[in-house]
């Protein structure tokens, strides 16, 4: 898990272009977006290409985008669990 | 032409040009730069002092757009002039053609939201009005050259009619070549400067051509 955690530091910041940040900057239960890394929508739809891109995960419900997408441990928990399916 | 008196009439207050690994702000060289046009933008960010990351996600059209609006205003006087009262007008030659075909290139293998949302050229003149706040009127024009005569006036029909204060000019960008020179247009009543015409601004661009 903290495996995945540290590489999915690494692709946000890529595919992201924060570059004012370092992977390692960004806690594994800061909230990704608004008080926390301060991400948009324009940051969530990448998010999504990323876990397609990378991971072959389609988010099917977009409900679950605010969970999914809350911190990177939550983003790490959810491809732990679909990729097993 | 000078201002004689004080008249409700259109006024230039302040230039900013970057091309060719220079930054000139009133016709004063203030940096400059050898590295690739990429880079230079993000001296320039650097140098400017601003803290601003939504910068890094700007394509490059719109980092230059910022930049130029960054330090014509850096030092602006004008207080007291309402968000509605301030305009943006921009011309360029390319529209947004650069960021088009990198998301056209790019899109075949996965499309980016992010480079999508820059695919138009106007976004820039967005750029500039969220970081500044201005909520005025603003338009991009596609010209082939810039066309002083035409900005010229409908700046100063828009500030007769609808606005205080005008940011303006060209901001152009494509495959890594660039240029951008933006004027602050003002008819507040009491600003020290040059009446605005096509001619003043002819004037400053030929002016830069010269500038060391």
């Amino acid at each position: 898990m903290q495996e995945l955690i540290s590489t999915l530091k690494q692709q946000i910041v890529e595919q992201l272009n924060l570059k004012h940040i370092k992977p390692e900057e960004i806690g594994d239960d800061q909230p990704l977006f608004v008080d926390g890394l301060g991400l948009d929508s324009i940051d969530a739809l990448e998010l999504i290409v990323l876990l397609q891109q990378k991971y072959g995960i389609k988010l099917a419900n977009p409900e679950e985008g605010p969970k999914v997408f809350h911190t990177v441990r939550a983003l790490a928990e959810f491809i732990t669990a679909n990729q097993k399916k | 032409m000078t201002r004689s008196s004080v008249t409700s009439l259109p006024t230039l207050a302040a230039s900013c040009f970057i091309h060719q690994g220079k930054l000139v702000v009133n016709g004063n060289t203030v940096f400059s730069s050898h590295a690739p046009v990429l880079d230079f933008f993000t001296e320039l960010y650097t140098f400017s002092g601003v803290n601003y990351p939504k910068f890094y996600k700007m394509d490059a059209q719109s980092q230059l757009a910022f930049l130029c609006a960054e330090f014509l205003l850096k030092n602006n006087t004008i207080n007291g002039v309402a968000p509605f009262d301030w305009s943006v007008v921009l011309s360029c030659a390319n529209s947004s053609n650069d960021t088009d075909i990198k998301y056209w290139e790019n899109a075949r293998l996965a499309p980016s939201p992010a480079t999508f949302v820059y695919t138009l050229p106007n976004v820039m003149l967005g750029e500039i009005c969220i970081r500044h706040g201005f909520k005025g009127e603003n338009s991009c024009f596609i010209f082939n050259t810039f066309d002083a005569a035409f900005q010229v006036s409908y700046v100063n029909r828009l500030l007769e009619k609808r606005a205080k204060v005008c940011v303006h000019g060209w901001v152009n960008f494509f495959k890594e070549e660039y240029a951008a020179f933006l004027f602050l247009t003002v008819n507040i009543g009491e600003t020290e400067g040059e009446l605005h015409s096509p001619e003043l601004i002819n004037k400053i661009i030929s002016n830069y051509a010269g500038i060391d």
